[in-house]
């Protein structure tokens, strides 16, 4: 059964409040740092003050000594992890990488690189402590920069990484680990067509997730291997398997209980501190707290990927797109990984294009690994796209928006990448962009608009859920995914629909790994979409039961009964004539109907359905100081259904908040040595209050059908277009083209001062 | 910190006891919004602090002799709160009141965002160009100097050991005479300023500058006084070619470095401009008294 | 390391700890009497997780000693709701949505709180200048500016009854 028709809806599509936030705005929800146990010790991290270096020697028994240390533990208590159990089950990560990231091996790959931990009685002391494991560095010549450690005569990271996806297979090692293509078409034959050709090279800095809440967890191991991890991430279920891999441990042998998560944007879908914490407290025999401070977040955590976009598109004078091409070389950091792949699909997936070839770059260079950042590698790779695709429109002197219209994405399209679209909305939302009224107003001197569109994926994949009906008629549903944003209310929303009951009765629970059968991580915008199938699906189930109940209440056949508006109801005048049966009443009476009243549903979640969005921005620049300011900025966004609205808008607006950072402001600042030198909120300069405007959202709803409500992933999508909208709207207002992020003052003050010289000439 | 000793004494002497008796390195703290950051980071590792603010007087503004005296340790919070002083020097308070955020307004002071000698310190531009001095207490008694005798060098000062700033005075302004201060910084709030400029000065009837002091900060190792920037302003309305003086005055006086904050073409040109809109806002503010 | 008696006022309770000289209050409130609702995101008064009111000033509990604490009056995020009465600005944040994850929720609530004490009608570029020292990255701010707004609305309201 689908609940398309919105107008159906009692629960889904309203705002209530959220069944976790009274816990948040009093200060009473437990994150990460929030637990404690008796008898615990606080860990941390002996970490590299290289960028490149072979460890020659670690020597720990001085901070052994060390009154009040417990525990110290280096790369030899962690076990190598042979080929065939690098990969652990859908999982994307590699483990042995993802080892070698938390406790370096052999070699430290970047500043900040983990190299030995301690667990000591305080805080204070394990400091103390890090101070007197004494490591000798032989320092090695470090790469930082993309397209540097391409070059074939770069300090290689690893001398076991010969580039994939070519052929032959290299015999030489490289810093290129992979490379990947996807091709439609014949870009040669697109390029001859062409009346116009734009061909321009962009550049992005890394920049991070920078969630609030620093990563941390609590872990308890007792003599006989049981475990409990308390921590904050994405998911619990990836906690568990990657550290028992990591440490050697059984996944039985480990319950892994979610804190509430303090940000993510993806940086929390692995682990950093979980496998230290357990070799720590299986070696003190004591419950071990490790809490990062910020600047471990910034100089060990990922960041996502720094990069080089160069983009070629050649049009007819019509407008009309005749070939597409895209090189994109990432920064993976320390281990091959980078979303470099996302980036070659995702820019160019916005466009119907008849030739289109995209190449991808993944490079190791001495940085941390970076880690999945919302939308993973398609901001970078549309920032370059949705510029250039604006550069084309003013080369043209078509409008930017017809120029969209005129060559996007539509059902039936192919994308370059393979598939052939259904059911996406990406013209809707140029339809909705059109209709706004931001359009119609108009700008002041040194002030400019741009408009940029953008997609993204999402996910599907492994959800568990479990509805429990309570004895006294209310609902408590369990959920396998921690709530990153609100989810919790959704899930309770889909459920109080489907059984028919007022949302307040339904009660949302995050499940600990033995509560809930296995889910994929809270990643890829999938929650709402995999996990609101499995609860949906669970609650259906329910409602069968109920129905089964209530027949053997009334002594007919469960076909006979029917269910609506939260009570069974006979169906029908042959099924005879019964007072309806509500869930309050069949609930007190399951005792004597059968037992207790609960579903639980496993499913591997496929058909997510792709999420488009199309924003505008005005800016102001100051043109002495090169400053800009976000004057105004509506996003337009498909969101499928909207399940919770005003989470749906808080989404968008974050991922706006977010972009407009990368766009103006962020970014990782190393010095020659590949220190890091803005590790900390001060010169990381992420959005304050005063910095943004009011977020105006337009939610699109292109229902998808294949979700029991029309979901769609939202959460991701919304990253992806604002670094060309700023950077369009900068060239609307000054007439100079940002190609480099971020498009900070001295920046932009340095575009001015090359062109107006030859602009006052020409004048 | 094994053998750190926490003290907040009630007088300044014993205060100077304090700072002056141990061996190793003793910190006075008022606001502590740089301090503990040090202390937290492991850049700073004394072995005393001394809270000051439980003395009378370190907290507080008060009138006398036809100046204000501010209390060393009193927090952003109060000094924007004080409508006389406000009014009489809106410069200083926009300065102060640019240090970090509302909290840390609600601890910062004067005298710790002095003490703490960064070139980009946000109220010490306008308290040089006010001609503000400074009453410091040490094991010899105490003495007077002006504000720019402090920062010596980034994170350096003339305080001798045992020395601690008590007081600030600054003169209540003449007739026709006001200041302003601003900063650029990337975001609209929360960064250390890339380039600050203060810029104080007295008119005559006619709008015509008679006195003037602009100084710089996060240009140099310490703030710069620029004399010729004073020397463009004295005699001259602002107009377009006084304005063109002032700006190229304050370029040739940076001497600043490349960082990750700004780089010296950006941080030369801007305090240029600062400097422009700077003497803009204190002309117009002296012109309406 | 001789640790210092500090007695002091937190949330209208008196109470009285014992903490090492370079224990931040953040640190007492978390590790020492177990007051977890205030946040480190930082440590260096940059995010304002850990905003607490000090004497009717707000301040990063961060950047403050423990034993500076003696004999002060010390608001957190636990003191201000009253009983199961909500503050308007908490009962707002909730009904504007005005958070996600909810980990600078805390910082924003004492914040605002400590802006409409001071301040009865704000305007929205006052709040957004009063919040640039609370970090959020989840929400992009607009369903925070719009909740504080709104709960200084029903305070006016509630006044003038």
């Amino acid at each position: 059964m689908s609940y398309l028709d919105k107008d159906a809806l009692k629960v889904v599509g309203t705002r209530p409040i959220r069944p976790d936030g009274v816990d948040k705005v009093t200060g009473r929800a437990n994150f990460g740092a929030d637990m404690t146990m008796p008898g615990m010790l606080w860990g941390k991290i002996k970490r590299s003050p290289h960028a490149h270096a072979r460890i020659v020697s670690i020597n720990t028994d001085k901070a052994l000594t060390l009154p009040g240390v417990k525990a110290v533990t280096t790369r030899a208590d962690f076990p190598d992890i042979p080929p065939e159990k690098r990969v652990l089950g859908a999982a994307p990560a590699n483990l042995w990488d993802l080892s070698r990231n938390c406790m370096a091996k052999g070699k430290v790959l970047y500043e900040g690189h983990a190299v030995a931990a301690v667990a000591a009685v305080s805080p204070a002391i394990a400091e103390q402590a890090l101070d007197l494991i004494e490591v000798e560095y032989e320092v090695l010549p470090h790469i930082m920069d993309v397209e540097a450690a391409m070059a074939p005569d770069a300090p290689i990271l690893h001398d076991d990484i010969f580039t994939a996806g070519i052929e032959p297979r290299p015999t030489k090692p490289s810093n290129i680990a992979k490379v990947v293509r996807f091709a439609k078409g014949d870009v040669e034959a697109g390029f001859r067509e062409a009346d116009v050709i734009i061909e321009r090279r962009y550049t992005t800095k890394p920049v991070h997730q920078a969630y609030i809440e620093p990563h941390a967890c609590l872990v308890s191991v007792a003599p006989d291997g049981q475990t409990t991890i308390w921590s904050s991430s994405q998911g619990q279920f990836m906690v568990r398997g990657y550290t028992s891999r990591i440490v050697g441990a059984d996944i039985a042998n480990i319950r892994a209980i979610p804190a509430e998560i303090g940000g993510g944007f993806g940086g929390k879908t692995i682990v950093y501190l979980e496998p230290l914490a357990y070799m720590l407290s299986k070696k003190s025999g004591r419950p071990v707290k490790m809490v990062m401070n910020r600047e471990e977040v910034f100089r060990a955590t990922g960041p996502t990927s720094g990069a080089v976009v160069e983009v070629k598109i050649g049009a007819k004078k019509d407008g009309r797109i005749t070939a597409a091409q895209t090189v994109l070389k990432y920064q993976s950091g320390a281990f091959p990984g980078s979303p470099v792949q996302q980036g070659c699909i995702c820019g160019l997936a916005v466009y119907d294009l008849p030739n289109a070839l995209t190449i991808g770059y993944d490079v190791l260079c001495n940085r941390p690994k970076v880690a999945a950042y919302r939308a993973p590698g398609a901001p970078i790779g549309s920032f370059g796209v949705e510029s250039a695709m604006d550069e084309l429109a003013h080369e043209l002197g078509i409008d930017p928006l017809k120029l969209r219209e005129i060559n996007g994405a539509k059902n039936g399209t192919k994308a370059a990448h393979g598939p052939t679209w259904v059911n996406i909305g990406y013209q809707q939302t140029l339809e909705a962009t059109k209709a706004h009224a931001h359009l119609k107003t108009s700008l002041g001197p040194n002030q400019g608009r741009g408009i940029a569109s953008g997609y993204w994926h999402n996910a599907g994949g492994e959800s568990s859920a479990a509805c429990h009906v309570n004895e006294d008629g209310t609902v408590t549903v369990t959920e396998g995914h921690p709530d990153i944003g609100g989810s919790r209310a959704s899930m309770a929303m889909m459920v109080a629909e489907v059984l028919g009951v007022p949302f307040e009765t339904v009660r949302p629970v995050v499940g600990d790994t033995t509560a809930i059968g296995f889910s994929a991580s809270t990643g890829g915008s999938r929650v709402t979409f995999a996990g609101g199938m499995a609860v949906t699906q669970a609650a259906q189930k329910v409602v069968e039961e109920l129905k089964k109940r209530a027949a053997i209440t009334w002594d007919i056949s469960p076909d006979a009964v029917e269910w609506k508006d939260g009570k069974a109801y006979p169906a029908g005048a042959n099924a005879g004539s019964f007072e309806p049966l509500d869930l309050t009443a069949i609930a007190g009476k399951s005792a004597r109907t059968g037992g207790p009243i609960s579903a639980e549903v496993q499913i591997n979640a496929q058909g997510q359905g792709p999420g488009f969005a199309t924003h505008i921005c005005d800016v102001e620049v100051d043109k002495e100081t090169g400053q800009v300011k976000i004057l105004r900025y509506t996003a337009i966004q498909d969101v499928g259904r909207a399940i919770h609205p005003s989470y749906v808008e808080g989404q968008m607006q974050g991922g706006v908040a977010q972009g407009v950072g990368w766009a103006l402001n962020e970014e990782y600042i190393y010095d020659k040595d590949g220190k890091l030198e803005n590790p900390g909120f001060l010169d990381y300069r992420v959005p304050v209050a005063s910095d943004m405007p009011m977020i105006e959202t337009v939610m699109v709803e292109v229902p998808n059908p294949r979700h029991p409500f029309g979901a769609r992933g939202v959460g991701e999508v919304p990253i992806v277009p604002p670094m060309a909208a700023v950077a369009n709207a900068i060239a609307d207002a000054i007439g100079v083209r940002l190609r480099d992020l971020p498009m900070s003052p001295p920046r932009v003050l340095a575009a001015l001062d090359q062109v107006e010289p030859m602009r006052q000439a020409a004048e | 910190m094994p053998n750190l000793s926490f003290t907040a004494p009630t007088t300044v002497d014993e205060a100077v006891r304090m700072l002056a008796g141990g061996a190793g390195l003793a910190k006075p703290l008022s606001g502590g919004t740089d301090l503990l950051v040090q202390l937290r980071s492991g850049r700073m590792r004394p072995e005393a602090i001394v809270d000051i603010k439980r003395i009378p007087g370190l907290i507080g503004i008060r009138e006398e002799a036809g100046e204000f005296v501010i209390g060393a340790a009193t927090p952003g919070v109060m000094l924007s709160a004080h409508k006389a002083f406000e009014h009489a020097w809106p410069g200083i308070v926009e300065g102060a009141d640019l240090i970090g955020s509302q909290q840390i307004q609600g601890r910062a002071s004067l005298a710790g965002n002095l003490c703490n000698a960064s070139p980009a310190a946000d109220s010490v531009p306008a308290m040089i160009a006010a001609r503000a001095t400074c009453v410091i207490a040490g094991p010899n008694g105490r003495r007077t100097a002006p504000v720019e005798a402090i920062v010596i060098g980034p994170g350096r000062t003339s305080l001798e050991k045992g020395e601690f700033i008590v007081e600030f005075h600054v003169p209540k302004p003449k007739p026709h005479q006001s200041d302003a201060y601003l900063r650029f910084i990337p975001r609209t709030e929360m960064d250390i300023a890339v380039v600050g400029c203060g810029v104080n000065v007295t008119l005559d009837g006619n709008g015509v500058c008679t006195d003037a002091r602009v100084v710089l900060g996060a240009v140099a190792p310490t703030q710069v006084i620029v004399e010729d920037a004073a020397k463009a302003l004295i005699g001259h309305r602002l107009d377009e070619i006084t304005n063109a003086a002032l700006d190229a005055a304050a370029q040739r006086a940076c001497k600043p470095i490349t960082d990750k904050r700004g780089t010296i073409e950006y941080r030369t040109k801007v305090a240029g401009v600062l400097a422009r809109r700077a003497a803009k806002l204190a002309f117009e503010r002296a012109g309406a008294r | 390391m001789a640790k210092t008696h500090v007695s002091t006022i937190i949330n209208g309770e008196p109470v009285e700890f014992l903490c090492e000289p370079q224990q931040t209050l953040l640190d007492v409130l978390r590790d020492e009497l177990g007051l977890t609702g205030s946040k480190e995101g930082c440590s260096s008064g940059d995010c304002g997780a850990c905003t607490v009111i000090c004497d009717g000033n707000m301040v990063c509990s961060c950047l403050m000693l423990g034993a500076e604490a003696e004999g002060r009056s010390i608001t957190t995020v636990e003191g201000v709701a009253q009983g199961d009465h909500l503050h308007p600005v908490q009962q707002k944040f909730l009904e504007h949505a005005a958070l996600q994850c909810g980990f600078c929720t805390p910082g924003f609530i004492v914040a605002a709180k400590a802006l409409l004490d001071e301040n009865k009608n704000p305007t929205e570029e006052e709040t957004r200048y009063w919040l640039a020292g609370n970090l959020c990255r989840c929400t992009g701010y607009d369903k925070i500016v719009r909740a504080v707004l709104d709960a200084a609305a029903v305070m006016r309201a509630e006044a003038a009854e």
